[in-house]
């Protein structure tokens, strides 16, 4: 069974869109990163999947319809969706006190132990705590829980370098076991690129890419191309081109053994794109194009 | 789906999951309830506030109690009971207005202030329902409140009443007399009756109105919205029909039915009938109220799940 399962899902607010018809499968175990500008529909779809947000379509998150069986599935599924939501009035202790009183798969002692490395105290109130404690508070709540579906939007938004680093390497090292689904949105893309299995990019309510780090890295290649063989490059159909440094990049979308690819290494310095690049080429050409190319956009589902 | 596939080790947690239907359903609830005390501290502190102001003010007025003691036992034994029984009385109408106050004021805030400060979506990240979360928050006026007036009614009476024999007792004056006028036990069943038929009863539908607004509109339109749809339907037929029943059919449930509804103490009386909880409890108007509260509250529940936070 799939994690997460949509089909057709939409959702508009008045005139303005925020959902167009996106289909998306999440298998168990994924790390899932969801990428987009602004107003792409990356909350509206998460919100859609925790029951926060009525839809249209069809939408199926661990076998269950999230809109009407929200309290339900919150015993399986956990999300943080922004810095901050933490009532600013509750204190650490009544906060580990009510969830451990209503969740049943809360682990009391495992929140103890993850509060324990760091500087909160159990009296303080959330509002004495700085942005930073309270992520680390939230965290060590969700990471107690024994969920099957941890959802992130935005969760390290406004925290400084140390405290973005240190909340994913306690969610990959402390948390994550294989056998959990975590999807993630963030602008910080290049901090979790090497956390993630799959990613996603969303741009006017469409997914408009997506595909496993696996293919990503074997399937896409960036050539830094020398001036007088731009033109033979060009030839070879890459799919976006950037200027860096005085020297064209060209992005390809190549298979691992192709001809193309071969004859790519005689042309310029070849290497993997960073997720941030690819980006920028498929959201930026899908903006500018309007009708995203369909090899740019492989198949809107996630493995 | 395959739960069983996924080979959980026994654990405590597998015995919470498999825990009756039944405390599944109250375990939320409870804590739910005990999160809004923790929140709303004014619900316990202000009564208790008020209480140990009213005590301040009733030791001032404790020098004059032998005297007054005196004067009295010249009237009549109605008009002196009255008398002796007057603080008391006084001091169950102040708790009865504190907690009112408090009640309104709670209400009108509860689904708004998770959706202000956005800690509504960390409270829907849990297993808990918009309807166990409504429900909670209407047991605060509903349950809790007259619970704690009655109790802490009871426990400043009984102060008063021990500062009283105190005092008349170190004059040489006869505490009997004093304590035949002073029933604790009667004052606090007639102050008992009184709310919960008065205060929970009657009162349900404006709570249950207050929590649907609080959840529905944002900022200061939830004053508006609160109070303008009753004010224009009483003007409009005001004008158009030149009647007042939904004023009257107001003032009425407000006050509890019988306009004369005396002080706890005594049972209350409507004019020209006995007022017992008989009649009262058959009284289409008390039902047809409770059904419009039950109503909001679901409406209320419907718009938490739907509101997205402010």
């Amino acid at each position: 069974m799939a994690c997460i399962e949509a089909r057709g899902l939409r959702k508009a607010f008045g005139a303005n869109v925020a959902l167009d018809g996106v289909n998306l499968r999440v298998e168990e175990g994924r790390i899932l990163g969801i990428m987009g500008p602004n107003g792409a529909g990356k909350t509206t779809a998460l919100n859609a999947i925790l029951g926060l947000t009525p839809y249209q379509g069809e939408l199926r998150v661990l076998g269950r319809d999230p809109w009407t069986e929200r309290d339900r599935l919150m015993r399986d599924v956990c999300f943080i969706s922004d810095v901050a939501v933490l009532p600013r009035w509750i204190r650490v202790a009544q906060l580990l006190e009510y969830v451990a009183g209503v969740h049943p798969r809360f682990d009391r002692a495992k929140a103890d132990g993850f509060l324990t490395k760091t500087t909160i105290h159990r009296a303080s109130k959330v509002r004495e705590l700085s942005k930073g404690m309270v992520a680390q508070l939230h965290l060590a709540v969700v990471m107690a829980i024994d969920a099957r579906l941890l959802v992130l939007d935005e969760p390290t938004l406004g925290l400084d370098i140390l405290y973005r680093k240190q909340f994913y390497d306690s969610l990959l090292n402390d948390y994550y076991d294989r056998s959990r689904t975590i999807v993630i949105t963030t602008h910080q893309v290049e901090e979790i690129q090497n956390v993630l299995t799959d990613v996603m990019f969303m741009d006017r309510g469409r997914i408009v890419f997506g595909c496993s780090m696996e293919d990503f890295e074997s399937r896409y290649v960036e050539v830094m191309v020398k001036p007088e063989q731009v033109a033979a490059a060009r030839a070879l159909k890459p799919f976006h081109e950037r200027q860096a440094l005085g020297r064209s990049v060209l992005l390809f979308d190549l298979k691992p053994d192709s001809a193309d690819r071969r004859q790519l290494s005689g042309l310029g310095e070849v290497r993997t794109p960073s997720i941030a690049d690819l980006f920028v080429a498929v959201v930026g050409n899908s903006t500018a194009k309007s009708a995203a190319n369909p090899a740019d956009a492989p198949k809107g589902v996630v493995r | 789906m395959n739960t069983e596939s996924n080979a959980v080790p026994e654990s405590s947690l597998d015995a919470r999951e498999n825990a009756p239907t039944i405390e599944r359903a109250t375990r939320p609830f409870y804590w739910s309830v005990r999160r809004e005390l923790w929140e709303n501290r004014a619900i316990y502190i202000a009564p208790l506030a008020a209480a140990g102001v009213y005590l301040f003010a009733f030791l001032i007025g404790m020098t004059r109690l032998p005297d007054k003691m005196r004067q009295l036992s010249a009237l009549d034994p109605m008009e002196q009971q009255h008398a002796i029984i007057m603080p008391y009385e006084f001091a169950a109408g102040l708790m009865m207005a504190t907690t009112l106050i408090v009640a309104g004021f709670y209400c009108l805030d509860a689904l708004h202030s998770e959706r202000r400060d956005r800690s509504i979506l960390f409270w829907k990240s849990l297993p808990v329902s918009d309807g166990i979360t409504v429900l909670s928050k209407a047991s605060i006026p509903l349950v809790i409140q007259p619970l704690l007036t009655v109790a802490i009614t009871v426990v400043t009476q009984f102060i008063m009443l021990l500062l009283s024999s105190a005092v008349l007792a170190g004059h040489g004056m006869s505490v009997a007399t004093y304590w035949a006028q002073v029933s604790l036990l009667q004052m606090s069943l007639g102050l008992f009756y009184h709310l919960f038929t008065v205060h929970v009863l009657m009162h349900a539908p404006f709570y249950a109105w207050f929590l649907l607004i609080s959840g529905w509109a944002r900022g200061v339109a939830i004053l508006v919205w609160a109070f303008v749809p009753p004010l224009a339907i009483i003007i409009v037929e005001m004008l158009v029909f030149n009647t007042s029943h939904f004023a009257n059919m107001l003032r009425s449930q407000l006050s509890g039915g019988a306009e004369a509804i005396p002080f706890p103490g005594r049972m209350p009386i409507e004019p020209g009938m006995e007022f017992t909880p008989g009649h009262f409890l058959l009284s289409p108007r008390l039902w047809i109220g409770l059904a419009v509260g039950a109503a909001f509250l679901f409406a209320a529940a419907r718009f938490r799940r739907n509101r997205e936070p402010i």
